[in-house]
């Protein structure tokens, strides 16, 4: 593998959908290290953003830039896990496999490989149920999962723990920990202030399609330059 | 009531040769379905998955297809495997083979417009994720098939049906020869017009029979695999 797929860097990106603007020029830079946590209310396009970044949509207007012209290549070491992950009707195991497999992970390897991430996740006892089955905290274990047999340089994760209960989102919490400890990327969409504070070291800032604000952690919750930021936090339950 | 009573006694009574018929439809029908149904999922999946200028056309075209008639495909094959026609030397035509060709052409878009439909909704959902894990066109469009595998049942039940049902094609292209290209359809319309009204009621019973048997297996099938697979 050659060098670091990052920085991932954003040109003056804009995103507009039937004539309404999602993104609205954003510039930025996405460097290897601290853990992003793009931060903001519901409809800032936090979302369409990580979108965006993982080449799932392309920008209306600037470009997105890795640091590796190849799209395969890039591909193969991104991966994405969604607030609502999507199971293929087969056992959990292969869904892990599947995976791998898409991703050229030689036959031979692949089944050993995804137990090793399914004991990550804490689902190997599960590893035979059918994936679509499982509970939603499980369903999001196993996305995890998925995205660890690849182990990817970047990890993006939009609201991983939406509507899942306080149990569940310890869990995965500890996975995404895990991650980071790894030396993969962490990039997390998320409104819960609880969950920013626990898992990142910096904090993206986003309000109607716009960066707003770009800081460490502690510095952001400490002292927010905008007052819309302080606002938010107002009103953002800490503990949700 | 008393009619079908005893067109099912005189229906029994025919033995091999009620067997022979019932067989040949069966064979027939479940060959055209197979055949229908290797051409028309991929091509349901690929019309699902991909996105290209004169899509919608052929979605159109595809469902139009769904209402043709069976005595016009009849017709059209005939006239290919004719041995006047551009198929002509394959000697194909008044032969069971013929009649699979016809019955293939006439499912074809039926099970592909449907399956397209079941296959789309699902794509929706599936879209991003495999995007994201980097499956694209002829992966993306096998993962789908298999992954909706249970909804195409109903889509291959429905062309199942429309073969088992149809008398048009077969009458043409088979020819309804006693022994050779004799089906369930082509009997009844035969003994429906020779007048034997019970001899027509009891094939139409066990016909009627048997689409049901087939209907209720593959819906046991799709449920319980349902169930199992979530």
């Amino acid at each position: 593998m050659s060098a670091s797929i990052l920085p991932l860097t954003l040109d003056n990106i804009s995103y507009s959908s039937n004539g309404q603007s999602i993104i609205d020029g954003i510039s930025l830079a996405i460097e290897a290290g601290p853990s992003t946590i793009i931060l903001g209310a519901n409809g800032a396009g936090k979302s369409v953003l990580m979108r965006l970044m993982h080449g799932l949509v392309a920008p209306t207007t600037g470009r997105v830039r890795w640091n590796e012209p190849d799209a395969a290549s890039l591909r193969r070491r991104q991966a994405m896990v969604f607030q609502r992950p999507v199971m293929l009707r087969r056992s959990a195991l292969a869904n892990v496999v599947y995976a791998m497999a898409v991703a050229g992970v030689p036959a031979a390897e692949r089944e050993a490989q995804a137990l090793t991430a399914l004991d990550e996740v804490g689902l190997r006892q599960l590893a035979h149920r059918p994936a679509r089955v499982l509970s939603g905290g499980e369903q999001q274990r196993l996305a995890l999962a998925r995205a660890w047999a690849l182990h990817p340089e970047v990890l993006f994760l939009d609201e991983p723990t939406a509507n899942l209960d306080p149990a569940a989102v310890r869990e995965i919490e500890t996975v995404i920990k895990a991650f980071d400890a790894a030396g993969t990327k962490i990039v997390m969409a998320t409104h819960n202030l609880g969950q920013a504070r626990r898992l990142g070291d910096e904090v993206i800032y986003l309000q109607a399609g716009r960066v707003m604000e770009r800081a460490p952690i502690e510095q952001f919750f400490a002292r927010p330059a905008t007052a819309d930021a302080a606002a938010f936090m107002k009103g953002e339950l800490p503990w949700a | 009531m008393g009619a079908i009573a005893e067109g099912l006694r005189r229906v029994f009574e025919l033995d091999s040769e009620l067997w022979r018929i019932v067989l040949l439809s069966l064979e027939v029908s479940l060959s055209a379905v197979l055949l229908a149904a290797l051409l028309g999922l991929p091509l349901a999946a690929a019309l699902a998955v991909n996105r290209f200028p004169g899509r919608r056309g052929v979605i159109v075209t595809l469902n139009a297809l769904m209402g043709l008639p069976p005595v016009v495909v009849g017709l059209l094959v005939y006239l290919l495997l004719s041995r006047a026609g551009p198929l002509g030397e394959l000697g194909l035509l008044f032969t069971p083979g013929a009649m699979v060709v016809a019955q293939t052409i006439l499912i074809l878009p039926i099970i592909a417009a449907l399956a397209r439909q079941a296959l789309e909704d699902a794509w929706r959902e599936y879209d991003e994720q495999l995007r994201s894990l980097g499956a694209r066109g002829m992966q993306a469009a096998l993962t789908l098939l298999w992954d909706a595998r249970f909804s195409l049942i109903t889509a291959v039940l429905a062309g199942l049906g429309r073969a088992a049902a149809e008398v048009g094609a077969v009458m043409i292209v088979g020819g309804n020869i006693d022994g050779v290209t004799r089906v369930m359809t082509t009997a009844i319309a035969l003994e429906t017009s020779k007048g034997d009204l019970p001899l027509a009621l009891g094939l139409g019973s066990v016909l009627i029979a048997i689409v049901l048997v087939l209907n209720s297996a593959a819906q046991l099938i799709k449920d319980a695999a349902q169930r199992r697979f979530g």
